[in-house]
Order: structure tokens, then sequence, then C-alpha cells
């Protein structure tokens, strides 16, 4: 069994992707990996706090990572968008003394300090790495035959790099789909990106990127997609039909995270993929499989 | 000599910033306007803002709209053949921006940012339908009703919670004691 320190973060916990938070417990346990929810944490701040507040943005995602360091674990998280800052916050803390004393001076009105050792790692990482493609293909009980997936990695997993996978051209992703039994196709925007938050504030011109991506998938044969962050999730899935409305287009792909194809391909029940909270349905594609 | 007096304090604020002190290095080679997804949005191209900041033109940078359309994608900081991080230079100007109450009104942007931050720090999560209410309250409450589709999907499939994730008690007054603090603190800089 392997340990780690589990950071949900808001999205996956309870927001829209709690379906990743589920599917990614069920397959941990097929795995033997046992991923502990870090008790009481907070939300990470992500990219828009940490543009209107530096200071106190980062003082909430070095809360966390004092709290995963009491467990002496690694912290793993499956989005990409807390992943990207608690890592971020880790190298500002490890490379800017000034920068440190003022986050040591308010982590100690809270009782905590904070050395900082955590290594923080997306739950790719974990599944590809620790885990290994090997030992999964040997889960896998219903292969995935034939079924043409476009593995979409986004950006703040593999940029500006933490170690993990090329920064442009990552593989892990089409790795473990093939390991799964299916067929990873051609995606050369593949870690490009989706709008993130701007979604919200500028729909437009995430409505543009979408199309790009989506585009991208269909034309090089894509059934599905697969992803690895619950905002690039939201935007591919939630958002397709106005990018059909906007572009005059028909897509109807499904998106999944990498979780719940791991999951169909583990011959989990559905249930506990949560794969009915797909707006665009996967049952379709699926089909032959679950 | 007064213009030079004026661009060596912004570029001092500016490098004073964790992430920021790459500005100095910058060679205007355009490679990070080239890799930018959102560069044709912008009144100014990443290279042209760091240009101004580097001529001290600070009003003129914190009040264009360029930073707020930064995407954070991290495409120009992989490929900058300085190892400028200009992702973080952008985050930067937004700070800086806000400080100076000059936050860019022609993008909702901002607006957001500041909604996602004020419900992050109050309550130690991000319930996302509250946030997005508050947010179109803030912006344009016209615009929320083109937002009903989309969650209504949400809802019908259990995707929209209500009720917001809380801390312990006790969590919550030390996440507030340490946010209370770095608020005396004056920023990262």
């Amino acid at each position: 069994m392997r340990y780690y320190t589990y950071f949900p973060g808001c999205s996956a916990s309870d927001g829209g992707a709690k379906a990743y938070n589920w599917s990614a417990q069920a397959v941990s346990k097929v795995m033997d990996v046992d991923l502990v929810e870090l008790e009481d944490w907070n939300c990470c701040g992500s990219t828009p706090s940490s543009s209107v507040d530096e200071l106190g943005a980062f003082c909430m995602a070095a809360r966390d990572l004092a709290l995963a360091e009491k467990t002496g674990l690694d912290m793993v998280t499956p989005c990409s968008a807390c992943y990207v800052i608690l890592n971020r916050t880790n190298t500002y803390l490890n490379g800017y003394p000034q920068f440190k004393a003022k986050v040591d001076e308010a982590l100690a009105a809270g009782g905590l300090e904070y050395h900082g050792t955590v290594r923080v790692r997306h739950l790719l990482d974990i599944v590809t790495t620790d885990v290994g493609y090997d030992a999964i293909a040997s889960k896998v009980k219903k292969p995935l035959s034939g079924l043409k997936v476009a593995p979409y990695y986004g950006c703040q997993m593999v940029r500006p790099g933490f170690g993990f996978d090329h920064p442009e051209s990552p593989q892990s992703l089409d790795k473990l789909i093939v390991s799964l039994g299916a067929v990873s196709t051609p995606f050369p925007l593949k870690a490009r990106c989706c709008g993130g938050s701007l979604i919200i504030s500028e729909e437009d011109v995430a409505l543009d990127l979408i199309y790009k991506l989506l585009d991208s998938a269909s034309s090089n044969g894509a059934e599905c997609l697969v992803t690895v962050c619950p905002l690039c999730q939201t935007n591919l899935d939630a958002y397709q039909s106005r990018v059909n409305k906007k572009f005059k287009t028909n897509y109807k792909l499904p998106v999944l995270f990498f979780t719940q194809l791991m999951g169909v391909a583990f011959g989990l029940e559905g249930r506990d993929l949560g794969l009915k909270t797909g707006i665009v349905p996967v049952e379709k594609v699926l089909a032959k499989y679950i | 000599m007064a213009i030079k007096a004026k661009a060596d304090t912004f570029i001092d604020e500016i490098c004073a910033i964790p992430g920021g002190e790459g500005i100095r290095l910058c060679i205007q080679c355009g490679t990070c306007t080239a890799s930018c997804p959102n560069a044709d949005k912008m009144e100014h191209t990443p290279s042209q803002l760091i240009a101004m900041a580097r001529a001290g033109m600070r009003e003129e940078v914190l009040s264009s709209n360029t930073m707020w359309y930064c995407l954070s994608c991290y495409l120009c900081t992989v490929r900058c053949p300085r190892g400028i991080k200009q992702t973080g230079l952008m985050h930067a100007f937004e700070c800086l921006a806000e400080r100076a109450d000059l936050s860019y009104a022609g993008s909702f942007t901002p607006t957001m940012y500041r909604s996602f931050n004020h419900f992050a720090c109050a309550l130690g999560s991000l319930p996302e339908l509250g946030f997005m209410t508050w947010f179109y309250i803030l912006s344009n409450p016209f615009r929320a009703w083109r937002m009903i589709p989309v969650a209504l999907n949400l809802l019908r499939r259990g995707r929209l919670s209500i009720r917001a994730r809380r801390l312990t008690p006790e969590g919550t007054n030390q996440l507030r004691a340490i946010l209370d603090k770095a608020e005396t603190l004056g920023g990262v800089s």
C-alpha cells in the first residue's frame, strides 16, 4: 500500500467535479493507493486570489503546506490549479527569504510553521510514475479496445514545470490511455489552454480557445477527451453547447476525468465513477465497455 | 534624468515582487507575444508591456487590460530564452494595479478575481454557485440570465452545490488569524 496526503481542492471536493474525487478514490483502492485527505484544509487561493492579494493567497496555500508537512507524506492533488499554486508557493518560499519571513510571521499567528519540505504532486504523476503503466495494465478487466481518446493535459499540470512530464509535448496521459487498451489519438493542442477561469469573466475569449481544442480533438478522430483538471473538464463539457451555438458546430464529445476512464477499464461501477455527471452524455461512447 | 528616476522606481517596485526580477533581462525578442493565446485581445502585447514598464510608464502599464487577459497558461514562461517568468510578472502587475486602484474597468476579470478571493478568504473554500452569483451581481446582473442553461445543466447532474464546504471552527479561526496577520504585513514585497 502506498500512502499520500490527499488535497482534493474545492472543485473536486464539493464543487462541480465531485466525480473526479469519487473516481480518484475508487481507482486508488484498486491500485493499492491510500489517499488520506488532509484534515481541515482550506482553498489554495488558486490563480484569482494570487492576482489580487498575493501575500494573502500564498499564506492560504502555506497553511495547507504546513498542515501537510506534519504528515510527512507526499501531498497529491487531482487539480492542476491547486498543483501549480502549491508548487509556486514552495518555490517562492525557498527562493525569497524576505517573502518567507512574512509568510512565516503570518503562519505563526495561527500557531503554524512550515519548513518547506512538502513535495506537491499531481495525481497523474502518482498513477503513472509511482504505480506505473504495467501495474495499471495488470488491473484492467475490460480493455477499452478501439476507443479513440484524445489526451488533454491543459496547462498547469505541465507548465511552468514542476518536474513532471514535458511542458509542451507531454506523453504520460497518452501512455496511460494505451495501457487501458484504448487508442490515444494525435492531439496537437493537447497542452494548450482551455480559457481557464476567464470563461466566467470573458466568455467569448474562452469559447474561442475551447472551440480550437474540440476541433483539434474531433478532426483527429477522437470519440471522447480525458482531462486532468476540474476546470478544464467544466470548460470543455459544460460549455460545449455554447461553442456549438457560437461556431455553428455539432460537437458531442464526452469529456471524462482520466480516473473515470481508468475506472471503466478496471470494471468498476458507473455510479462509483460519477459517469452520469457529464453534461455531454458518456453512455453512448462507452456503451461497449460498461 | 527625471524620466530615468521614474523608470528605476517602477522597475524596483516590480523586482521586489517574487518572480518580477526577470524584467531586467528582456531582449524584446517577442517570443512571449508570439506564444500568447490572447495577445490579440490585449491593448499592449506582453513584450510591449515589458518595454513600457522598463520605460517607467507605470500608470499606462497598470491601467492596461493586458495582464487581465493573461490565462496563466505559462506558455511564455517556458519559452522565454532569457528565463523571464512573464506569467509571474503579469500577476505582479495585477497586484500592483489592485493596490494602486487602477484595475482595468474594461474587463470583468478583476471583479471576478476579487469575488473569488472574497469567498476563498472568508470561508476557506470556494462555493462555485455563491461565487458566480456574487460575481454576476457585481459585474452585470443581466449577463446572469445567459448563464441559466449552463447552470441548470450542472444542477441537474448534481454539480452545483448550494452549501459551501466549511472548515472546523478551529480551522476557520486559524485561517482568519493568518490572513489578518498577512494583511498587516503590506503585500509580498
